[in-house]
């Protein structure tokens, strides 16, 4: 299978799902040509709105579609959607509006374009919310399947989805579960708790540090919210070091949700990678080297952890 | 509707009116100003509009009405008490631990609420989105949705006041969607006026491309006739601007922005009901007096 961007097989599950379900709506501001919901739009033009670039109208009109039986899919840049963070708050946690919030482009790995148009804090921001899990898928099998589970899954939620194309980590017999983590390689020495984009980088740092004698577990965290406990308290036992990998802020995300569970449940050690500070514009391989999210920078902070 | 009841319907207000008071002396803090200008708004949507079944309150079919400016819920909660979505003497569990009836409507806690409001400006969003949710599902309910005037100030409402005479084109205009806004002219800190002035409010409203009706808010025969006339306009949401008096019904509440958001206490309930109901007292409200000047003794 080819690499593609979570966000395309987003575009072209929503269109094969569409077609089996009427009640799927997009609900867009504007950006439907990137958060690749046009293709639905131009098929099913009697579903599709496009309220202009208002992104507040936009999460709150979804939460009246969903309370009056549709399945919409309300859909921008991750921190323009989690921007709208008092809207999410009362009109789709606390109303409990079963909404399906897409937020694409996240992390440093958009690029060019700059801090403004990174998702980089919105982990951290909807994991502060009941009532809405979290779904990052690793690749395109996966992105489709956890669409369709979007779909069955009674209630809001919130998929984290990226600009850039993601290299495929699973075969074709891989199934997604809502709430499940899946061990992508065994290892005994270290886990390294990845997620997105950085799933691939993970497993080919995993590569690296093999060749060096360390034996590396790496998890695929896809349901970010309600996390694994048994999967991680499982893997962490075995190796009982963690490594967290994300292209998000290292506060509140996967990394905070990890060492949140590993205080409270089995004191382990957690190193959390991920941006600190701002993102800022460049070339997407020179951001994740400088965040240290590339596969050599993964396997020398897994390593400097281990020897510390 | 034709020909409705107003005598009724001006009753009902009354006790509702006598009841927003009691409460909110009961909770010890909520919002009198706005809960006395909405009521008549309210009962004639709910005594002589909306089609409802307070035993199905997720009856499919069911008319909508979202309370945007969600502090005014009391006035709200006793329409719904009357109708029977809950018992009346539950009324008095306003605000209290562990009552469903929330400071500001919940959507979860309280069947019959339809969404989470009180954080302003939200609410015509979600209004919208059920009006063409029901479009797209081919139902005729009707949407009902009440802000406030200092609301209106929220850049969201403009937002939805943006698309909503455009959202459903061409198969599903939503004309299901009536919004009405309670125009006290009063907001927490002062008058709207000296604050951020919304006027000329009917003037930008039909710029964006809304039917517009301009009403008084407490006349219940002019209400209805604006219902009607928004129920039967095709191809279009339309606007009722109801003008009100903030604290309406109570001579030392109207037109006081201190009594946005401050509660009674038992002796000026008491004055207040007494204005309210009229004399000689009502015998349904004797009750209610003395039950407010024992708390008074405590």
């Amino acid at each position: 299978m080819p690499a593609k961007a979570s966000r395309a097989a987003f575009g072209e599950a929503l269109l094969e799902l569409g077609a089996e379900n009427d009640r799927i709506v997009t609900v867009d501001a504007d950006l439907s040509k990137s958060t690749m919901t046009a293709k639905f739009a131009h098929t099913y033009p009697n579903r599709a709105f496009n309220v202009g670039i208002a992104e507040s109208g936009m999460i709150g009109l979804a939460a009246g579609l969903a309370l009056a039986g549709r399945i919409p899919f309300a859909c921008s840049f991750a921190c323009f959607v989690v921007g709208r963070f008092e809207t999410i708050r009362v009109s789709v946690a606390y109303t409990n509006a079963p909404v399906k919030l897409v937020g694409t482009h996240v992390g440093v790995a958009i690029g060019e374009d700059g801090y403004t148009q990174m998702g980089l804090e919105d982990i951290a921001c909807i994991r502060s919310l009941p009532n809405i899990p979290i779904v990052q898928p690793a690749d395109e099998i996966e992105t489709k399947q956890a669409v369709a589970a979007a779909v069955e899954h009674d209630g809001p939620i919130y998929l984290r989805l990226t600009r850039q194309s993601l290299e495929p980590v699973h075969d074709a017999a891989y199934r997604f579960t809502f709430g499940k983590a899946d061990v992508l390689r065994p290892g005994h020495d270290v886990t390294i708790l990845a997620t997105g984009g950085t799933v691939w980088n993970s497993l080919e740092a995993a590569k690296t540090l093999a060749e060096n004698g360390i034996n590396a577990e790496v998890v695929n965290v896809a349901t970010i919210k309600p996390i694994d406990e048994d999967a991680l308290l499982l893997s962490a036992g075995k190796t009982g070091r963690v490594v967290t990998v994300e292209d998000h802020s290292i506060h509140g995300g996967l990394g905070g949700a990890v060492a949140e569970l590993f205080a409270e449940v089995m004191p382990t050690p957690v190193k959390r990678l991920g941006v600190t500070g701002f993102g800022e514009s460049g070339d997407p391989a020179g951001l994740y080297r400088k965040h240290g999210l590339d596969p050599d920078g993964i396997a020398r902070s897994v390593t400097k952890f281990l020897n510390r | 509707m034709a020909n409705p009841d107003l005598a009724k319907l001006d009753a009902i207000a009354r006790e509702g009116r006598v009841q927003i008071i009691r409460m909110l002396t009961h909770a010890g803090s909520g919002h009198p100003g706005g809960s006395l200008s909405v009521i008549d708004i309210l009962v004639d949507l709910y005594f002589n509009r909306m089609r409802y079944d307070p035993r199905r309150p997720t009856w499919e079919d069911r008319d909508r009405f979202v309370l945007s400016k969600g502090h005014c819920v009391p006035a709200q909660y006793f329409c719904m008490a009357k109708a029977g979505f809950f018992p009346e003497s539950q009324l008095l569990t306003l605000r209290k631990l562990g009552s469903p009836l929330q400071g500001h409507p919940d959507r979860v806690a309280l069947p019959g609420v339809e969404a989470a409001t009180g954080s302003l400006g939200q609410g015509l969003s979600v209004a919208t989105g059920m009006a063409l949710g029901l479009k797209l599902a081919g139902k005729s309910a009707r949407v009902y949705c009440v802000l406030g005037d200092g609301e209106m100030q929220e850049g969201q409402v403009w937002e939805s006041l943006m698309s909503a005479p455009k959202l459903g084109a061409p198969h599903h205009h939503l004309d299901n969607l009536c919004v009405i806004l309670d125009g006290n002219g009063i907001q927490l800190d002062d008058f709207v006026k000296k604050i951020l002035d919304l006027e000329p409010v009917v003037e930008k409203l039909k710029a964006y491309g809304w039917p517009v009706l301009d009403i008084n808010g407490h006349d219940i025969g002019q209400i209805d006739k604006a219902l009607d006339q928004a129920e039967a306009t095709r191809g279009a949401p339309t606007f009722i601007v109801a003008h009100t008096v903030k604290g309406k019904g109570v001579s030392f509440m109207e037109n006081q922005p201190e009594w946005h958001g401050k509660a009674p206490k038992p002796a000026e309930a008491v004055q207040a009901i007494r204005e309210i109901a009229g004399q000689p007292l009502p015998a349904w409200v004797e009750p209610i007096v003395a039950e407010l000047q024992a708390m008074e003794k405590k």
